[in-house]
């Protein structure tokens, strides 16, 4: 998560020069092969990286998209044996009544994280630009649920939401707002959502870090120019910082995309997906077929599904990044 | 803005973070109360009962797995860096062929969503024999590792002028040596930060846990958590007691290393 922070911070800093880290070689090129014979002669110092990246990126990525047209079934890892099967992996999941209600899911989850994630973290960067005692501690405190492992946070958060010892409920309960416990986790109605709010949760400081840090590179000059011609605090919103902080706006909502669709631990320790698959989405299906149901065929295919999808946004990402580069310097 | 105006905030600062640290104080507070207090109808919002009950179950039943996790995420540092270190260097300082390409393959490689990986790693790890190996695990956490250290710190070596290694080689230093002596002394933050975030990596890794150990007495603490809810889901002040103490090591970075979280944080701002 955090590499992307190098990025994402590049593209907005309009006082600090930062070269995303994409492409780094172009610009000094002439350097290349220069002084001292590099150039091959160093490529020793990165091939064991190359070889990791063979051996645990494109060695797994081929490997699953191979499963994916085997049937790798719990026998295959006694007899060694999984017959090719063509196009009939790729029929089953299709088929497979849960896997429409994922797919429906996971737009669900992901539209309503990044709504929200995006919506709090840029209120509360916006915020955190005031200076006030203790500004600088209060933002930095808000990044520890960010660094704690996921599976705890969200264990919390089971406990929170549990439906009848829970403070969730109790409090709402207190606060006659509910007039019955609503079960948070055990509902087919309620899970999935239950399930978004904890990871906008999770997502939040991310959000408020890099939006923070694509503010800080606003020039202040523009608002007071905009303050002399008699902008209220809206207009300067709207007609700057908007404008200004799209570049940070597209690398974040598209990392934020990316890890969105990654999410599993938060829903597994919640849900499980559960109950009847209400909270199911493509990342915990693809690990239910593989590794509760034991079809790893079936489970390569929800994979390569998620594949598809990432590296589509990675491009995405890419270009966002590039754009933003070129007008910082613009 | 005035004085008043200026304490205000202060005030609506403390409020948003004690209300996005809720959850966080909610599993300190449940860790330590007796279980009696826990399964009321009204929430106990103090711990006056403190008990270490919890925490005495949460030792002698996830002890263990807290040690593996320390074992694999150390382990989990030490490939990172030693496939990084050079790998940076390579790129940043000597300009290696082919570099521009393994940077991009490592941003790409980031983005591969972890259950693609691990549903292809368990497969490979079974027939190497490995599974419920920490070194498996070692391997496998590795993968969430390497691109970040590799890119922070090519950002970090790209800013140490070329003349320093290029001095180095006149007098007569190899690049091994120039590696050893003064580019890695030069980077230590940027080595440190590294190794830091491999660390915290490793040790919140949930995913590659329950899907490369099937044996209770080899998973790590997340994997130890997980279980433990699904056996014991009334005893909660065992359970968040678990989760204090997994809580420690990360609590303990932050204090004891906070400049060089920031500076994974904001590894943006590293000046050209």
């Amino acid at each position: 998560m955090m590499a992307d922070t190098i990025h994402s911070q590049a593209a907005p800093a309009g006082g600090v020069r930062v070269r995303p880290i994409g492409k780094p070689m172009g610009r000094s090129a002439g350097v290349r092969g220069g002084r001292g014979g590099t150039g091959w002669a160093a490529f020793g110092f990165i091939a064991p990286a190359w070889l990791y990246v063979a051996a645990f990126y494109v060695y797994p990525l081929a490997g699953n998209v191979r499963m994916s047209f085997q049937d790798y079934t719990v026998t295959s890892f006694f007899t060694g044996r999984a017959p090719f099967v063509g196009w009939r992996n790729y029929e089953a999941v299709w088929r497979d009544p849960a896997f429409a209600k994922t797919v429906v899911n996971t737009v669900a989850f992901t539209v309503g994280s990044l709504l929200f994630q995006f919506g709090i973290g840029l209120a509360l960067a916006v915020f955190f630009q005031r200076r006030f005692p203790l500004g600088g501690v209060l933002r930095s405190l808000l990044l520890v649920p960010w660094l704690l492992p996921l599976v705890v946070s969200g264990t919390a958060w089971r406990w929170i939401m549990e439906t009848d010892s829970g403070v969730l409920n109790q409090a709402l309960m207190q606060a006659h707002l509910i007039d019955q416990p609503i079960p948070w986790l055990a509902s087919t109605s309620v899970s999935l959502l239950s399930v978004t709010l904890v990871n906008v949760w999770v997502g939040i400081p991310f959000n408020m870090v890099i939006l923070y840090g694509g503010l800080q590179g606003i020039p202040a000059h523009l608002y007071e120019a905009a303050a002399l011609d008699g902008a209220g605090a809206w207009q300067r919103f709207r007609h700057i910082t908007l404008p200004l902080l799209r570049p940070v706006t597209a690398v974040v909502l598209t990392l934020g995309l990316i890890y969105t669709l990654k999410v599993f631990d938060v829903i597994m320790v919640l849900t499980q997906g559960g109950p009847a698959n209400s909270s199911q989405t493509l990342t915990t299906f693809a690990y239910d077929l593989s590794f509760q149901r034991l079809t790893f065929g079936h489970g390569a295919v929800v994979g390569n599904l998620l594949i598809v999808v990432a590296v589509v946004f990675a491009f995405v990402y890419l270009r966002a990044t590039r754009d933003g580069e070129g007008r910082a310097a613009a | 803005m005035t004085a008043f105006r200026r304490y205000a905030t202060t005030a609506a600062g403390v409020l948003i973070l004690a209300v996005m640290l809720f959850p966080l104080y909610w599993m300190v507070n449940a860790s330590l109360l007796p279980s009696t207090e826990l399964v009321g109808s009204e929430p106990a919002w103090l711990p006056i009962h403190a008990t270490f009950d919890g925490y005495r179950n949460a030792l002698s039943s996830q002890g263990g797995h807290l040690l593996t996790s320390l074992y694999v995420s150390l382990g989990t540092v030490a490939v990172t860096l030693l496939i990084a270190v050079p790998a940076a260097y390579g790129l940043a300082q000597l300009r290696a062929a082919g570099g521009r390409l393994l940077v991009f393959a490592l941003l790409i490689a980031q983005m591969i969503p972890g259950i693609v990986m691990a549903n292809a790693l368990y497969v490979a790890a079974d027939a190497l024999h490995l599974i419920n190996s920490p070194l498996a695990l070692i391997l496998a956490d590795s993968t969430l590792s390497v691109p970040f250290a590799v890119l922070i710190l090519h950002a970090f070596m790209r800013t140490v002028p070329t003349e320093v290694r290029e001095a180095a080689a006149i007098d007569g230093a190899s690049r091994l040596r120039t590696l050893l002596s003064i580019i890695l002394p030069v980077s230590r933050n940027a080595v440190i930060t590294a190794g830091l975030f491999s660390f915290l990596f490793a040790w919140a890794d949930f995913l590659f846990g329950v899907t490369l150990t099937s044996r209770d007495e080899r998973a790590p603490i997340t994997v130890g958590i997980y279980r433990f809810i699904g056996a014991h889901m009334s005893d909660w002040n065992s359970v968040m007691a678990t989760g204090v103490m997994a809580s420690v090591p990360v609590a303990v970075l932050l204090v004891v290393a906070q400049r060089y979280v920031a500076a994974g944080i904001t590894a943006g701002s590293v000046k050209d």
